[in-house]
C-alpha cells in the first residue's frame, strides 16, 4: 500500500516543544501539499519523518506500511523508500558531486551501468549544467541550482515517499512550472508530502489533500474544495 | 552502534628472526656505531663522521617543545639487524618470509604497473632495488645509501649530510651515527624520470630501531617524483624510526617527494627531512602520517636562488593514543621566491594533531610569496587540535598569508548523507576523504586507492 501514517506525533528541540499532536498521512501515487506560517513545525516535520537526530520524538507514532518507523536509523528509513529533499541542501568540500550519486544510487537502488547516461538525461530536462558533476556537493550552486538538484535526486533515486521541504522557494516561475510537470509525472509511482508557504505552486499541481499546520499543529485539513479555497482566497485568511 | 571493518592484517604480520644474518643486543654506545661502520667495510670519513655525530647525540637533551618523548628508552632500542645477506634485483631471490611480506603489501604488482623503480628495505638494509633499464642507461642512479658510498663516493661526499648537519638536532645526530639502509637519487642534467620511483621500509621486530638516509639530487632541468611508504606490525614495545632526507634541486629541476607514513601505533617516527632548492627549482613536499603514536616531523625547504619555488601539502590523522605533531618550514634566502603551504589534519577518539610552522624572509630577498593554510577537523571533545605559525620576516617586500580553520564533523552533513542510504561510518568516511581531496588528487591513480583505503583503516573507531 506504501503510506506514511503519523499519529499523534509530539516533538521538542533543546527541550522546546515544537510539534503537539500532529496526525497525516501520504499515499503512493497522492500529493499532500502542506502548508503554514514560517516556524509553523513544517520542516520540523519533514526531519523527525526522515530521523534527524536533533528533534526528540516525546509521544505519537510515524508508521510506514505498519512498521514503526522511529526505530529505524536515517539509512535504514531511505532504504525503505522515504526520502527529504533539503530545504537548505549542505555543502561537503571535497565530496565529488557525481561520486555521491553513484555512491547514494547504489545504497538505494543498487549498481546501474547506465546511470551516467540517467544523470545526464535527466540534468538535462532540469536544466542543469554537467559541470556540476565535476565540482563538490552543492558548493557553487545558487539557491535555485540546489533545489533543482535534490529534485534530481528524486527523480534518479525513486523513492516511495518524497518529501520536498520547500523545494519551489528560490526557484523562478519557469522552474517552478517545471517542478509541477515532474512531480506530477512521478507521482504515479511516489508519493508526495509537499510543504510550502507559498500558494503559486497550486497552479502547477493537483494536490489530493491539502493540510495547513500552525504552531505545532494541523488546523485545517481537506481535499479539492480546501484546495479551491486557498487558490481562490490565499491560506492567509485560513490561519 | 555500527562497528567497522578494522583490517590492518595486511600490515600486522610478523616474522621470525631466527635466521637474521646479524641481529646486535639492545643498547647504543661509540662501540655499536664503530661496529655498524665497520661491518659495512666504510671508509674512514664515514666512520669519522658517525662517531663524531654520536658525540652531538649524547650531548644533546631529547627535545621538549613538541610531542612527549620521555618514555623513549634509548637503551632499549635494536640499532642493527641484518635479515639476508644478499641484496637482489630478483624477487624471487628473496628469503620465502620476505618475498611474502612485499607480496602482501603489493609491491612487485605495483612495480610491474606504474614504477621506474622499486627498493625495498628490510629492518635495516635494503634487501631489493631495481631500476628501470632505459633510466640506467641515461645515467639515472637509484639504489641504497650503502652501496652509493661505496660506488659513488665523489657525489656522495659532495651532499651527503649537507643539507642536515649531523648537529641539527637530537635525531639527526642519532641517525648520522647509526643511519643504515635509505635511498641514493642522482637524476642528470636534463633526464626526466617518467613515473615514480618507490622505496619501501618495513619494520619486522620488535625493539627495532629503523635509521634510513636518503639523499636525492636532482641535476639542472631533471624531474623526479619519489614516493615513500612504510609499515610495521604491532608490538607492545616501541621501536624508533629516526630518517634523515636530503633533497638537492638544481637549477630549473623538479623534485616531488610522497610519503605515505602507517607506522603500527607504537613507533616514535622522528623524522628530519630538508630540501635546498636552487634557481627556478621547484621542490614538493607530499605528506601523509597516519600512523606511529608519535611522529615529529617538519620537511622543509630552504629557497636558495631567486625563482626557487615550494609546496608542502600534508595530512594528519590522529587516533587514539597518537600524537602527529607535524608541520613545515619554508626559508626564503633569495629573491623572487614563493612557498605554499597546506596543512590538513583530522584527529579523533583522544588523538592529538599538532601544526607547527615556520615561515622565514631573509633581508633582502624580495618579492617572496609564501601563502599558509592549515584545516583541521575534530571529532569529539576528548581529541585536540593546535596550530602553531611562527613567522619571522625580515623584508618588507614580501606577500604572506596564513589561514586557518578548525571544524567540528558537521551533523548536518551527515545528517543529509545518511538520508541518502550511507551509513553513519560510510557517511564519516565520505566526509573525511572529503576533506583531505586536495591531498588525493597530488597521488598517482594507483596510490590514491591504497592511500583511501589505509585512511579508512585508520579511522577506526570512528563511529562509537
Amino acid at each position: 500500500m506504501e503510506q506514511i501514517d503519523i499519529k499523534g506525533l509530539e516533538v521538542s528541540v533543546n527541550g522546546k516543544k515544537v510539534l503537539n499532536g500532529v496526525d497525516l498521512s501520504v499515499q503512493k501515487g497522492k500529493i499532500h501539499v502542506l502548508m503554514g506560517p514560517n516556524g509553523s513545525g513544517k520542516s520540523t516535520l519533514a526531519n523527525v519523518i526522515m530521523g534527524n537526530p536533533k528533534y526528540a520524538v516525546n509521544a505519537g507514532s510515524i508508521e510506514f506500511d505498519g512498521e514503526d518507523v522511529l526505530k529505524l536509523k536515517v539509512n535504514e528509513r531511505a532504504k525503505k523508500g522515504i526520502f527529504l529533499a533539503f530545504q537548505e541542501p549542505v555543502e561537503i568540500s571535497g565530496v565529488n558531486t557525481m561520486n555521491f550519486l553513484v555512491t547514494a544510487h547504489t545504497n538505494l537502488r543498487g549498481k546501474n551501468p547506465e546511470l551516467r547516461k540517467e544523470i545526464m538525461k535527466k540534468m538535462g530536462e532540469l536544466n542543469l549544467s554537467e559541470l556540476f558533476l565535476k565540482r563538490s556537493l552543492n558548493e557553487g550552486f545558487s539557491g535555485g541550482e540546489k533545489k533543482r538538484f535534490e529534485l534530481l535526486q528524486v527523480m534518479l533515486l525513486k523513492p516511495k515517499i518524497a518529501i520536498l521541504d520547500e523545494i519551489d522557494s528560490g526557484m523562478d516561475i519557469d522552474s517552478v512550472r517545471m517542478l509541477g510537470e515532474i512531480t506530477k509525472k512521478l507521482s504515479e509511482d511516489t508519493g508526495f508530502l509537499m510543504i510550502t508557504h507559498n500558494d503559486h505552486i497550486l497552479d502547477h499541481i493537483k494536490p489530493d489533500m491539502v493540510s495547513i499546520m500552525k504552531d505545532g499543529k494541523i488546523i485545517r485539513s481537506g481535499d479539492y474544495q480546501l484546495i479551491e479555497q486557498i487558490k481562490k482566497e490565499g491560506y492567509g485568511k485560513l490561519i | 552502534m555500527e562497528k567497522i571493518e578494522f583490517d590492518y592484517s595486511k600490515y600486522d604480520f610478523k616474522n621470525s628472526t631466527a635466521k637474521y644474518k646479524i641481529l646486535f643486543n639492545e643498547g647504543l654506545s661509540e662501540e655499536v656505531v664503530r661496529k655498524i661502520s665497520k661491518l659495512k667495510n666504510e671508509p674512514e670519513w664515514m666512520t669519522e663522521f658517525r662517531t663524531n655525530a654520536y658525540k652531538f647525540f649524547v650531548k644533546r637533551p631529547v627535545p621538549e617543545w613538541g610531542a612527549d618523548l620521555s618514555k623513549i628508552n634509548f637503551e632499549n632500542i635494536t640499532y642493527f639487524a641484518r635479515a639476508t645477506d644478499k641484496k637482489t634485483n630478483n624477487w624471487n631471490d628473496l628469503p620465502d618470509d620476505i618475498r611474502e611480506t612485499y607480496d602482501k603489501l603489493g609491491i612487485p604488482e605495483a612495480e610491474k604497473k606504474s614504477l621506474s623503480g622499486v627498493e625495498v628495505m628490510y629492518e635495516s638494509e635494503v634487501v631489493y632495488n631495481s631500476i628501470k633499464k632505459d633510466l640506467e642507461e641515461l645515467g639515472v642512479i637509484f639504489c641504497d645509501t650503502d652501496t652509493a658510498i661505496r660506488e659513488y663516493p665523489e657525489i656522495v661526499k659532495k651532499y651527503f649530510g649537507k643539507v642536515i648537519s649531523p648537529n641539527d638536532n637530537k635525531f639527526a645526530a642519532l641517525n648520522s651515527a647509526v643511519w643504515s639502509g635509505g635511498s641514493f637519487i642522482y637524476v642528470p642534467k636534463g633526464v626526466k624520470v617518467p613515473m615514480p620511483l618507490q622505496a619501501y621500509f618495513r619494520i619486522n621486530a620488535a625493539n627495532m630501531g629503523q635509521f634510513e638516509r636518503t639523499l636525492i639530487i636532482a641535476d639542472e632541468g631533471a624531474d623526479v617524483t619519489y614516493i615513500e611508504g612504510c609499515t610495521a606490525p604491532v608490538y607492545s614495545k616501541d621501536s624508533l624510526h629516526a630518517a634523515v632526507v636530503e633533497v638537492i634541486a638544481h637549477k630549473n629541476a623538479h623534485v616531488k617527494y610522497i610519503t605515505v607514513q602507517n607506522w603500527s601505533s607504537d613507533v616514535y617516527n622522528l623524522v628530519t627531512k630538508r630540501a635546498f632548492a636552487y634557481e627556478n627549482s621547484f621542490v614538493e613536499w607530499i605528506d601523509a602520517n597516519m600512523g606511529s603514536k608519535v611522529t615529529e616531523k617538519y620537511p622543509s625547504v630552504y629557497l636558495m636562488e631567486p625563482g626557487a619555488k615550494s609546496n608542502v601539502l600534508s595530512v594528519a590523522l590522529a587516533n587514539k593514543g597518537q600524537h602527529q605533531d607535524t608541520g613545515t618550514k619554508a626559508v626564503h634566502l633569495a629573491p623572487n621566491t614563493s612557498s605554499v603551504i597546506r596543512s590538513k589534519s583530522i584527529c579523533l577518539n583522544g588523538g592529538r594533531t599538532t601544526y607547527r610552522g615556520l615561515v622565514k624572509v631573509k633581508k633582502g630577498a624580495t618579492d617572496v610569496k609564501s601563502s599558509t593554510r592549515c584545516d583541521a577537523l575534530i571529532f569529539d571533545d576528548i581529541s585536540r587540535t593546535d596550530t602553531y605559525p611562527y613567522m619571522e620576516i625580515d623584508e618588507e617586500e614580501s606577500t604572506i598569508s596564513h589561514e586557518a580553520s578548525v571544524g567540528k564533523i558537521g551533523d548536518e552533513q551527515l545528517f543529509y548523507l545518511e538520508s541518502r542510504g550511507l551509513s553513519e561510518l560510510e557517511a564519516i568516511n565520505m566526509i573525511v576523504l572529503g576533506f583531505i581531496a586536495e591531498f588525493v588528487d597530488e597521488l598517482p591513480i594507483e596510490f590514491a586507492v591504497e592511500f583511501n583505503r589505509l585512511i579508512k583503516i585508520n579511522m577506526e573507531g570512528a563511529v562509537g
